[in-house]
């Protein structure tokens, strides 16, 4: 028995007692899992195990403690209005707010950050870490940091892209459709539906042997298989916003239908519209990524962080956790943005003004 | 009627503050009300809506809605606080010993489950009475409430059976238990009077039967005078007074509820058709359909310039139908709309922005009606831009005018947004908006049915005042007589999509009536509290 596991166990088991003794009920439950699950992982795993528990919530006290700080900040540097809806936001918002600002940040300045190019070869293969190498080498011994950094800016980059574009056509499609209804509906809907019968993954992969990799051809393509999601989102948000009768209001003035969609329908869609926006751009981001990994998506030696993955993958058997960090960076900003959407997603369902 | 049972006292309110949770911080909605009711007694609680009664009449289940919290205060029923009882406690309680009636029957029915299932759902969870017992027991009430087919109609969907069914139906339900008290909230508002008188004598009889206490929540007078002993009057959140209920309508004492009290009495003076010229409108032998079901068959009149007409009739009668076909939003099957002589093409595509101008609509729900994401400078300021060609400072000047018009203070309201406003200023944003195309002609579709009377008598009274200054024609729609009598010129009233009968107002509400006519006039319920007895009495319903 040494000083850590005596401090580690009395600092729960004394955090607990505290908890339960002022009846706070959540806190309590949490610290005494903890417990009970610590008591176990020390029996299996020893000391090593329970050090791995206190780095976690370590970590996630750290990311606890940033979030709030950061809501604080946005909540003072914030107009007034949109400060109030911050200050309600719940932490894993923040949180996901957070990441992807810093995401936006090393994408936007990534050749100052990066410390070498993106295709730079500065040393041998796969060299581990060092002092002028933050995470090692790859395969082709260059700068996996920097490689990093620039995949945000060409992965996150592509992905915002081609989402925008999806979301061009699907909305304004959608939108059309609703307020034209009839035959034009008929058959917008009907060739959406065809598209979205084809599995998107080999449907891209089709395209993209036919039309060759290049960036706008994965772009075009992939704004192609995500529209049609967004055309079914538009479509209904705003069928339901068509039958008001406000819009009767307006169509009786003789309104045309662009007026009716941009002034009357688009108000009211966008909450719903901005939220699926959140949630494409991480299934579009994914598909960016897994092309990559297929060798079909942004080709080298442009880094990416899918490629990158791929590239490094036989790192994994010897024990190396290099392949995984770019799958980390994927990950991490596919949970930020959902925590983000999700808390929008609420806002636009739940709390209406 | 006898009034001689009140023994014990069945629920004692005191001091009850209810607090409501908004804008970050909690607000009290409800500032210190007692109550108390004795068994067997019905208690009337009126008010304008925002005035408490509904929050007050849960807290009497010591159940209050997500957002809003009992702050202060005791709830005691029948010797139990129930402000302090356990959550579990409480719902063995309720249905049982403490039963609520909504307002819309429709939507508090499951319209996945037959009405005897649901009916029998509380009494067989509770023990009270077995499946079978409880079957028998829904049929023996249905029989009471004089439903039609009592044995049959509960095995029928929500769906299947009429609204006011439904509202007794779901009276039946609050009954299964045989309750200590039942609260009504608001149980016939969103029906036909026809349908009202329904329901009301018969939550009136079998409430009067078992000795049920119950607090009757309710914005109608005339309503609340036919079922209530006691009526206590709210105002946003505080007892203004409580009486008997003779005399409390005899002899307010306080100035609102002298108000309340006087709303029915407005009336504009009648004007004649002017000799010698055309109608502004024609409607001429007008068919409709949605699909294949006919709605409208042959129907016809004549709207004048600066006159009202006012629709009558239940639901389903094809009014608003009708206004759909003036409009051209539902091009007849057959006949004409004539526009100053002139006919006018079927669908509103078609017409020409001069002719769509000249007809403007009000809308009965102000929530839909406006655009909840576009600020009221631009509500209203897009007809006059649309057909005037304003911009700019003359837009602005137009839109200030228009305000005023409708009094409200224009620096103000200027740049809000609809949700910030009230019912009745939203219904006057919608009359603004109609007012800014420069029409001569507006058709209100029940344009007050959804506002308490004293807003709605404001609407009236400006509707009114507009018609004067700006010699504007008005196609009334709308179910409440007191409404007619108070605006309309000329009535026309209809029935399953037939014109039953039309005139001026003075010769319409004078007999002989048209049967129909008649069962509708004689369905709108009077001050006086036996009035609904009387009435029963000369039609001649069984009243045991």
């Amino acid at each position: 028995m040494n000083y850590f596991i005596i401090g580690f166990y009395a600092l729960l088991i004394g955090g607990s007692s505290l908890a339960a003794f002022y009846q706070k009920r959540t806190a309590f439950l949490l610290l005494f899992s903890v417990t009970l699950v610590s008591f176990v992982m020390g029996i299996v795993g020893g000391e090593s195990a329970l050090w791995a528990v206190t780095i976690l919530a370590g970590i996630i006290a750290f990311s606890a403690g940033v979030s709030y700080s950061f809501r604080e900040f946005l909540a003072i540097i914030l107009p007034k209005e949109s400060a109030k809806i911050m200050r309600t936001a719940p932490l894993t918002a923040a949180f996901g707010l957070f990441i992807i600002f810093t995401y936006a940040i090393t994408g936007i300045f990534a050749p100052i950050i990066a410390p070498y190019g993106e295709s730079e070869i500065i040393s041998q293969a796969f060299e581990p870490a060092n002092d002028e190498m933050l995470l090692g080498a790859d395969q082709l011994g260059r700068d996996m940091f920097s490689r990093i950094v620039y995949g945000a800016r060409n992965t996150v980059g592509l992905a915002l892209i081609a989402t925008f574009l999806a979301f061009f056509i699907g909305a304004i499609g959608g939108l059309l459709a609703a307020s034209k209804g009839g035959k034009f509906d008929q058959v917008m809907s009907r060739i959406v539906d065809v598209v979205m019968s084809i599995p998107s993954l080999i449907f891209a992969l089709l395209l993209l042997s036919i039309f060759g990799t290049n960036v706008v051809t994965l772009i075009i393509v992939m704004a192609i298989i995500y529209a049609p999601r967004v055309f079914r989102l538009a479509r209904s948000v705003a069928g339901n916003i068509v039958v008001m009768d406000y819009i009767e209001a307006a169509r009786l003035r003789g309104e045309g239908t662009w007026y009716i969609i941009r002034k009357e329908v688009l108000p009211n869609a966008t909450a719903p519209l901005i939220a699926e926006f959140g949630l494409e751009f991480c299934f579009v981001f994914l598909l960016v990524a897994g092309l990559s990994f297929l060798g079909l998506g942004i080709q080298p030696p442009t880094a990416d962080w899918g490629s990158m993955v791929r590239e490094n993958a036989t790192l994994i058997s010897f024990g190396e956790i290099t392949p995984l960090i770019p799958a980390g960076a994927i990950a991490l900003l596919t949970v930020a943005v959902n925590f983000v959407v999700d808390w929008m997603l609420y806002r636009s369902s739940g709390l209406k003004e | 009627m006898t009034k001689e049972k009140k023994h014990e006292v069945l629920l004692d309110i005191q001091n009850l503050h209810i607090e409501g949770y908004s804008d970050e911080h909690w607000v009290e909605i409800v500032h210190g009300v007692d109550l108390k009711l004795h068994r067997g007694e019905v208690m009337g609680l009126i008010g304008e809506s925002g005035a408490g009664k509904s929050t007050i009449g849960l807290a009497a289940m010591g159940f209050t809605r997500d957002g809003t919290r009992i702050s202060e205060g005791s709830v005691d029923f029948d010797g139990m606080e129930l402000t302090t009882t356990p959550k579990a406690d409480l719902r063995s309680l309720r249905g049982a010993r403490i039963a609520y009636v909504a307002q819309s029957a429709a939507a508090s029915f499951n319209p996945a489950h037959r009405l005897i299932d649901q009916h029998t759902e509380a009494p067989v969870q509770y023990r009270i009475k077995k499946r079978l017992e409880s079957q028998e027991d829904a049929m023996e009430l249905y029989n009471r409430l004089r439903l039609p087919h009592p044995h049959e109609i509960g095995f029928r969907y929500p769906h299947q059976v009429s609204g006011g069914q439904l509202q007794r139906a779901m009276t039946a339900m609050a009954m299964s238990c045989r309750p200590d008290l039942i609260i009504f909230d608001e149980p016939t508002t969103a029906l036909d009077v026809t349908t009202q008188i329904e329901v009301l004598s018969a939550i009136r009889d079998i409430v009067d039967e078992f000795n049920t206490a119950a607090i009757y929540i309710t914005h109608d007078l005339a309503v609340v005078a036919q079922m209530a002993d006691v009526i206590k009057v709210l105002l946003k959140g505080n007892e203004v007074e409580q009486a008997d209920t003779r005399t409390m309508l005899e002899n307010p004492k306080e100035e609102y509820t002298k108000s309340l009290w006087a709303v029915r009495d407005f009336k504009s003076a009648q004007k004649k058709r002017p000799a010698n010229t055309l109608p502004l409108y024609s409607v001429e032998n007008i068919d409709a359909a949605y699909g294949t079901v006919k709605v409208l068959e042959d129907v016809s009149f004549d709207i004048f310039a600066g006159m009202t007409v006012a629709v009558v009739g239940e639901s389903g009668s094809g009014k608003s139908t009708t206004a759909r076909c003036i409009t051209g939003l539902l091009p007849p099957t057959s006949g004409h709309i004539l526009f100053k002589g002139e006919e006018m093409p079927p669908r509103f595509q078609d017409r020409t922005k001069d002719q769509l101008r000249q007809a403007q609509m009000i809308y009965q729900m102000a929530d839909t009606a406006l655009n909840p994401k576009v600020k009221i400078k631009e509500i209203i300021g897009r007809p006059a831009q649309f057909y005037g060609g304003l911009r700019g400072a003359e837009l602005k000047t137009r839109v200030d005018e228009l305000l005023d018009l409708i009094e409200l203070d224009p620096a103000n309201y200027y740049n809000r947004y609809p949700t910030e406003l009230s019912g009745g200023q939203k219904q006057r944003i919608g009359i603004a908006r109609a007012l800014a195309a420069e029409p001569t002609f507006i058709i209100c579709d029940e344009i007050t049915s959804a506002l308490d009377q004293l807003v709605a008598e404001g609407i009236l009274r400006l509707l009114d005042k507009l018609q004067d200054e700006l010699d504007l024609a008005y196609m009334f729609i709308t179910h409440d007589l007191a409404t007619v009598r108070s605006i309309a010129d000329e009535v026309v009233v209809m029935q399953n999509g037939k014109v039953i009968e039309q005139g001026p107002k003075d010769v319409m509400f004078t007999p002989p009536h048209h049967e129909y006519t008649d069962l509708l006039l004689s369905s709108v319920p009077e001050m006086d509290p036996d009035w609904l007895t009387t009435l029963l009495e000369e039609r001649g319903v069984d009243d045991n």
